[in-house]
């Protein structure tokens, strides 16, 4: 190409580019969020967690809307129509498990993505609406993964929402009328499974994705923090008005965020194509028996990442004659989150500025969600019972509640335990 | 006197005008949001409602007649009444016997929580006939149904003297479908509502008249 011909291209394409900025505001978008957002210099490893849960939420959507071609949500065609998509349809079945390992690996790459906010204190001043924006991201997807797991109509599917259906049953006065409501009949039905497939599709994915921008939005607004905690607003080139310790974000974090990209996406591979039922962790092996009204598996559990919650809600013992106890606690445990903000009364950021009484508790916190989410996903039995001396109890059961009490200290001395935290001096600078 | 300032003085002018409240117009405001709202309350009624139950689902519930001539001594059958799993369970004469014995380790053993069994089974056996007991197998804990420990000890442990224990979170019932202390479900299980038509025909669903 000789150089006239090359300017008359580059001509033609500011043309056409200045023609749709003159409607759009196309550029100044892209430099807004891309090219000229400035990010803290020192992202680590943990900083990979956020572009993952979008890319999942993309593969998600996807997937979803292929499957969607081919599902039927009818009680009595449902579970035929998903063993359809893994025998006849074709590629259905790669369809099918990108799209159950992607609800698995959702809930991996948002739970690191919490515990990055958790240990650099990305939740603090001026981010609390970032943060509120990300736990309500979480209780949604919560919703979604439940919504979406009655849909195979197997026995897990079944007796999962039979369950967690119930637990509006506890909430006082109005409870048996909210869970008849959500059902939509007296029993779990095709009614519930109907509405649930109304809910997955369409419903909760709206409100995601309006969560999700509402969540960038307001990181775009207020800047990233980073893993030392300062904020590189606060030091700015002099001329440009660029803070010393940004960097443009594309290409710089795009090009990091596509090595992430990479290693997830051997691993998301590895997981569909060898290991789509994990064990029984991420698909049940009940859900590929039909669902029966009458019959209780022996043993049901939540999916990994509900076991948590679902341990304290085994744990907590009922109070006068009522489960509602549990049920809030369980509630609560969820909902915790999303006062860390306000509970946080240390003078620094990040963990590498705190003392060692901050990090005890951390350590703790970790540890009790980790043996909550073991317990949960076994018979409360497994263990076998105490002697007459604890009246019997089952071992787990009592172990489940020492846990459960660890989890909420976490949260209700927070503002304690970060006062009297002995802190170190945070830098003008980040480091490293 | 300057653009400036008289722009100035143009804009407090204006604000000055501003500041004025138009009543009447303010109170046509409120008055169009209330109704406004009121018609957006208006229209949810008809979206809430159509979740609940359908005609359908209403009409599904009718009386189911069990055939009880073939239950063993010491085992039990499912019926299906409403969806829901009810069992029919001939309980020996030693299970019977063991009823009274621990009465200490229930949460309700004189079944005094009303809504948990018709009037005709407020008894030690929370049954008409001594040795039949029919109840809902549906836990009262989070709905999950129950699995069937009739016989003594096994899994269960030592001092298991036979009844129902819930997979899901625990829950652990006697042969009457009372609740063991400890438990997560906090009430006894439903003893629907049945009556015997013959000797070895049951109708659940349906009270039996109570004797005048």
């Amino acid at each position: 190409m000789t150089d006239k011909n090359k300017s008359a291209l580059s001509s033609a394409l500011n043309g056409g580019l200045n023609w749709v900025d003159a409607r759009f505001p196309l550029t100044s978008n892209v430099k807004a969020h891309l090219t000229e957002y400035y990010a803290p210099r020192n992202f680590n490893f943990w900083y990979f967690f956020g572009s993952l849960a979008l890319l999942v939420l993309v593969l998600q959507i996807l997937t979803g809307i292929f499957l969607t071609m081919h599902y039927k949500p009818d009680a009595d065609l449902a579970f035929g129509s998903v063993e359809y998509i893994m025998r006849d349809v074709p590629w259905g079945w790669l369809i099918r498990y990108m799209h159950s390992t992607g609800a698995s690996m959702f809930f991996v790459v948002v739970y690191l993505h919490m515990f990055r906010g958790i240990i650099y204190g990305s939740y603090r001043n001026p981010r609390e609406l970032i943060w509120l924006f990300g736990v309500g991201i979480f209780l949604v997807l919560m919703g979604e993964a439940f919504f979406g797991y009655l849909l195979p109509w197997g026995q897990m599917s079944y007796w999962g929402a039979q369950v967690i259906v119930n637990l509006f049953s506890a909430i006082p006065l109005i409870g048996p009328d909210v869970s008849e409501w959500l059902r939509g009949d007296y029993l779990v039905s095709d009614a519930t499974l109907n509405r649930f497939f109304a809910f997955h599709v369409i419903a909760l994915p709206f409100v995601l994705v309006g969560l999700v921008v509402a969540h960038l939005i307001a990181l775009h607004e207020v800047g990233s923090n980073n893993p030392d905690g300062v904020e590189i607003k606060k030091l700015k080139d002099k001329k440009t008005g660029i803070p010393l310790d940004g960097i443009p974000f594309h290409p710089y974090y795009t090009v990091k965020d596509l090595v992430g990209v990479s290693v997830f996406l051997i691993v998301f591979s590895a997981i569909v194509f060898f290991a789509p039922e994990m064990g029984g962790y991420f698909l049940e092996a009940n859900n590929f028996v039909p669902a029966d009204p009458l019959k209780t598996p022996s043993h049901i559990a939540p999916v990994w990442y509900f076991t948590p919650y679902y341990s304290i809600l085994r744990a907590v013992p009922p109070i006068l004659n009522s489960q509602f106890p549990g049920v809030a606690a369980m509630g609560l445990s969820v909902v915790a989150f999303a006062f860390l903000p306000w509970l946080d009364r240390s003078p620094v950021k990040s963990i590498r500025y705190r003392g060692m009484l901050y990090k005890q508790w951390l350590v703790a916190f970790v540890v009790s969600f980790l043996v909550l989410g073991y317990l949960g996903t076994v018979p409360s039995n497994i263990w076998g019972q105490f002697g007459a001396w604890m009246g019997g109890a089952d071992r787990a059961t009592v172990v489940a509640r020492i846990f459960t009490a660890v989890y909420f200290l976490f949260f209700i001395l927070m503002p304690w335990y970060t006062k009297k935290d002995k802190t170190k001096p945070v830098p003008e600078r980040v480091t490293g | 006197m300057s653009d400036n300032q008289n722009d100035n003085q143009q804009a407090d002018s204006q604000a000055r005008e501003c500041s004025q409240v138009d009543l009447d117009k303010r109170n046509f405001l409120i008055a169009t949001s209330a109704v406004g709202a009121l018609g957006c309350a208006a229209v949810a009624v008809p979206f809430v409602k159509s979740m609940t139950p359908s005609e359908r689902a209403k009409a599904a519930g009718a009386p189911v007649e069990v055939d009880i001539s073939k239950i063993e001594p010491g085992a039990m059958i499912t019926a299906e009444w409403r969806g829901q799993p009810v069992w029919i369970i001939n309980r020996t004469d030693e299970m019977t016997a063991e009823l009274a014995k621990y009465d200490d380790q229930l949460s309700d053993p004189a079944s005094d929580v009303t809504s948990q069994q018709p009037e005709y089974c407020k008894n030690e056996g929370r049954s008409l006939k001594p040795n039949l007991a029919v109840i809902v197998g549906i836990c009262t804990h989070l709905g999950c149904s129950p699995s069937e420990k009739l016989q003594r000890g096994g899994d269960m442990g030592e001092g298991w003297t036979g009844g129902f224990f819930c997979p899901c979170h625990g829950s652990k019932f006697d042969l009457a479908g009372r609740v063991f202390r400890g438990s997560p479900a906090p009430i006894n299980l439903v003893v629907p509502p049945h009556k015997y038509l013959s000797e070895n025909l049951l109708l659940i669903g349906v009270d039996t008249e109570e004797k005048a």
